[in-house]
C-alpha cells in the first residue's frame, strides 16, 4: 500500500512535469491557512431580518415546516401541538444536549420526553442544530456527545429547535462560526456536520419526487425569536 | 464491470426497439432539463459560480498531488486510516481486507460510481459477504441484477410496473396481494426491508462527492438519507473515492455544492449533505468505530499533462447526460461501461481503453449542449474528438472508413483537383434528386446507411466555392 502511495503520488508529479512540489506544497497550505471566500450570492447577503424570512422561505419551499415562537418557553407548546396535529404519540427522543435545558417540558405533563440516539421504535426525534442557512433554508447539525447524529435519519419525524440569532446568510458564514467554535471540537471539526434542506426524498421511481424515503419523512423547524 | 462499450451500435440498435425504455426516456429528460435551467436561473451568479469552479479545479489538479497528502495527514490526524489504490483490483482488495478484519457478513452501501468502476459488490459477494445496496434506485437495480444507466439517477431506465415486479419477487415474505401501482407504496416497502438491513449491517460503504484537504473530511451529497444510515450505524465505515474528488477548503467546497444539486437534479441544495471527520469520538452515543478512505488512481493520474486532464474537473452531476440527444435516444446501457453520455465518451476510453470504448465520442453529434451545461465547463466535445484522432493515429477505425478519409485527404492536399471532383458530384447529385430536390439512396453501401431512415438533401446544382466566386465577381 505504501509502495501504492509513492507510486500514485510521485505518478501526479511526473505527469504534471515537476521536478519538487515544494512551491506547490507553499502555494496549497497558503490557500488552507486563507481559506478565502469565493463568490457569495447576494442572496446570502441579506440583512438579520431578511435572512430569518428568507431562511424560512426556503425551508417551505422543500417541504419542511416552521412554527415560529417567541422564546423557549413556548416550546412544549409547539411541539406538543404539532404532535397531535399530526396524529403523532405524545413521545420525543431529545438530544442531551445542554442548549435544550431550558425548555420546560413540565409544562407539557403528557409528552414523554427522553434523552439519548435514536432507537428503532422511536417515532419523534427532537434536536438543536449550529446555524440556520438561509440561502437554501438549509439546518446545519453537528455531532458530539450531546448530540447523537441517528437521531437525524431514523425517527419518521425530525423537530429541530433553532434559534433566529443562529440563522446566518450563506454557507460560509455556518463554517465561520464553527471556526470559531474549533476549540469544542477535536482537531476543529467534529465528526459528523450534516447540513439538512428538508425532509428525506427520493426521485428514484420514475424521476417523480417522494418524501420519506430512507431518512425523516417529516421535517418541523420551531423557530425560537426571542 | 465488464464492458459491452464495443458493440455500443448493436446495444443502441437494441435500446431504440425497447418501449419501455423509449417511453421512460421520453418521461424523465424533459423534467431534468427545465428544472436544471430554472435553478440556474434563479442564482443570478451562476454563471460565474461555474467560472469559479472551473478555475478552482483548475487550481487542484495542478496541485493534486499536495492537496492528497494533506487530506490523508487530517485523516490520519482524526483517527481515520487511508488506503493508496492504483488498480480497480487494489480496491476490491482493501475493502475486502477491511470488512474481513472487521468480521462482517452484512454489508451496507450508499451510492457510488467508483464502486461500480471496481466491481465491488461482485467482488464481496465471491468472498461469502452481502452486499445491500441502500440508495432506492440502486437497489432497485441490484434486484434486477444489472449496472446504472445515469450516474445520479441509477434506475432511470426502469418503470414502476417493472419496480413492483422486482419487489414481489424479492420480498417474498410479504403479501402476495398487496398493493404495489402506486410509488408511495413501493417506497414504504424499500424504507421497511432496508431498514432491518441498516440495522445489521457490520460495515457500511459510502461514495464520496468531494474530500476536503483542510479538515480531511469526506462528503456525500443525497437525497434520501441512505447513505447517512449507512455510515452511521455500522462498526466501520468505508469512503471510497476517486483521487479527483479532493478540495482545498470548506470554502472551496461550498461553491462547488453550489452548483452540483442546481446542474444534477435542479434543486437548490439537495436534502442532505454530510461532512464526516474520522471515527467516533470519547463520549458520541453513535457513529462508526473505525473510518477507512480508499483512494483510487485507476488511470486518472496518466491524464494530467494530457489534453484530457480537464475531464478530471467533472463533479458527476449527470448535466451533460441530461442534455445530451444521444444519451436521449438510447439510454445509458446502451454506451456499455459505468460512465454513459458525454462525460463517458470522455472518461470510458481513458479508463478501459480507446480499443474498447472507440465507439464512445463517435456517439456524438457534436451538438455542444453537454459543454453548454457542464457546471465545470469541460469541453467534451473537444475531447471527444481527441479520441477520434488517436483512434485515427492508432489505425482503429474500419478499414473503409479509413480508405475514405484517405481519399478525402489525397484530395483535400490537392485543391485543383478536389474543386474539380466537388463541382462533378454536386451536378452529379442534382441530376440524381428527384423534383423535391432530395435523394431517397445513395449508391455506394457505406453511404446508404444515411438514407436508409431519411432523405439527403441535394446539392443545387453548383459548389460553394462557385457560388463563393460568383458572390465576389459581382461586389
Amino acid at each position: 500500500m505504501t509502495d501504492s502511495r509513492s507510486q500514485i503520488l510521485g505518478g501526479i508529479a511526473k505527469s504534471l512535469g515537476r521536478i519538487s512540489g515544494d512551491a506547490q506544497r507553499a502555494a496549497a497550505r497558503e490557500r488552507i491557512a486563507a481559506h478565502a471566500r469565493n463568490l457569495i450570492p447576494a442572496r446570502a447577503q441579506l440583512d438579520p431580518a431578511d435572512q430569518v424570512r428568507l431562511f424560512e422561505q426556503m425551508a417551505l419551499e422543500v417541504s419542511a415546516t416552521v412554527a415560529r415562537v417567541p422564546d423557549l418557553d413556548a416550546v412544549p407548546d409547539a411541539v406538543a401541538g404539532y404532535l397531535a396535529g399530526h396524529n403523532l404519540p405524545a413521545e420525543l427522543r431529545a438530544a442531551p444536549d445542554p442548549a435544550l435545558d431550558a425548555i420546560p417540558w413540565d409544562r407539557r405533563p403528557t409528552l414523554t420526553v427522553s434523552t439519548g440516539r435514536a432507537r428503532d421504535a422511536d417515532a419523534v426525534s427532537l434536536t438543536g442544530a449550529f446555524a440556520g442557512i438561509a440561502e437554501t433554508g438549509t439546518l446545519m447539525l453537528v455531532s458530539g456527545a450531546e448530540r447523537p447524529t441517528t437521531l437525524n435519519f431514523l425517527p419518521d419525524t425530525h423537530i429541530v429547535v433553532l434559534k433566529a440569532e443562529q440563522i446566518v446568510g450563506g454557507y460560509e458564514d455556518a463554517w465561520d462560526r464553527l471556526r470559531a467554535q474549533a476549540g469544542s471540537f477535536e482537531g476543529g471539526m467534529p465528526r459528523t456536520v450534516n447540513m439538512v434542506t428538508g425532509p428525506s426524498r427520493t426521485g428514484d421511481i420514475e424521476q417523480t419526487i417522494q418524501l420519506g424515503a430512507h431518512g425523516p419523512r417529516r421535517l418541523h423547524i420551531v423557530l425560537v425569536e426571542g | 464491470m465488464e464492458s459491452t462499450a464495443h458493440s455500443f451500435p448493436e446495444n443502441a440498435r437494441r435500446a431504440l426497439q425497447d418501449d419501455t425504455l423509449q417511453y421512460m426516456l421520453a418521461k424523465s429528460r424533459s423534467g431534468f432539463q427545465l428544472r436544471r435551467a430554472a435553478a440556474a436561473q434563479r442564482l443570478p451568479e451562476f454563471e460565474a459560480l461555474r467560472d469559479q469552479g472551473r478555475d478552482l479545479k483548475n487550481h487542484v489538479l495542478e496541485h493534486l498531488d499536495v492537496y492528497l497528502e494533506m487530506f490523508e495527514s487530517k485523516v490520519v490526524e482524526r483517527g481515520g486510516h487511508v488506503h493508496w489504490c492504483r488498480t480497480a483490483e487494489e480496491a476490491r482488495e482493501a475493502i475486502l481486507g477491511i470488512c474481513q478484519k472487521a468480521g462482517a457478513k452484512t454489508v451496507t452501501k450508499g451510492k457510488s460510481m467508483i464502486a461500480e468502476e471496481i466491481a465491488v459488490n461482485d467482488h464481496l459477494e465471491a468472498h461469502g459477504l452481502i452486499p445491500i445496496e441502500t440508495d432506492l434506485g440502486e437497489y432497485i437495480i441490484q434486484l434486477r441484477k444489472e449496472p446504472p444507466s445515469h450516474i445520479i439517477a441509477p434506475a432511470f431506465h426502469v418503470s414502476k410496473e417493472q419496480v413492483a415486479d422486482a419487489f414481489r419477487a424479492a420480498h417474498t415474505d410479504l403479501p402476495p396481494d398487496r398493493p404495489l401501482e402506486e410509488p408511495r407504496e413501493l417506497i414504504t416497502e424499500a424504507r421497511l426491508m432496508l431498514r432491518r438491513r441498516f440495522q445489521e449491517a457490520d460495515v457500511g460503504i459510502t461514495g464520496a462527492n468531494f474530500l476536503v484537504a483542510e479538515t480531511g473530511s469526506t462528503i456525500i451529497v443525497t437525497n434520501e438519507g441512505n447513505g447517512d444510515l449507512t455510515q452511521t450505524l455500522p462498526k466501520v465505515h468505508v469512503v471510497i473515492a476517486s483521487i479527483d474528488k479532493v478540495v482545498p477548503t470548506l470554502e472551496d467546497v461550498s461553491t462547488l455544492l453550489r452548483l452540483l444539486a442546481r446542474s444534477a437534479t435542479g434543486q437548490e441544495f439537495s436534502a442532505y449533505t454530510t461532512f464526516s471527520t474520522g471515527p467516533r469520538r470519547p463520549g458520541d452515543l453513535d457513529g462508526p468505530e473505525e473510518f477507512h478512505v480508499v483512494l483510487l488512481d485507476n488511470g486518472r493520474s496518466a491524464l494530467l499533462g494530457t489534453e484530457f486532464q480537464e475531464v478530471l474537473r467533472c463533479i458527476r452531476c449527470g448535466a451533460c447526460m441530461n442534455h445530451c440527444p444521444v444519451y436521449g435516444s438510447v439510454g445509458g446501457h446502451a454506451y456499455g461501461w459505468v460512465y454513459p453520455g458525454p462525460v463517458g465518451a470522455v472518461i470510458d476510453p481513458a479508463l478501459i481503453g480507446i480499443k474498447e470504448a472507440g465507439h464512445l465520442p463517435n456517439a456524438s453529434t457534436f451538438c455542444g449542449r453537454c459543454e453548454a451545461v457542464c457546471p465545470m465547463r469541460i469541453p467534451l466535445p473537444k475531447m471527444m474528438r481527441h479520441w477520434r484522432e488517436k483512434e485515427f493515429e492508432e489505425k482503429l477505425q474500419p478499414a473503409t472508413m479509413r480508405q475514405g478519409l484517405g481519399v478525402w485527404g489525397w484530395f483535400a492536399r490537392r485543391p485543383g483537383f478536389y474543386h474539380a471532383a466537388a463541382r462533378m458530384t454536386a451536378r452529379m447529385l442534382r441530376r440524381a434528386s428527384g423534383s423535391d430536390g432530395k435523394l431517397g439512396s445513395l449508391p455506394l453501401p457505406m453511404l446508404s446507411g444515411w438514407t436508409e431512415h431519411r432523405d439527403l438533401p441535394a446539392p443545387e446544382g453548383r459548389t460553394f466555392q462557385e457560388l463563393w466566386a460568383e458572390r465576389r465577381g459581382k461586389k
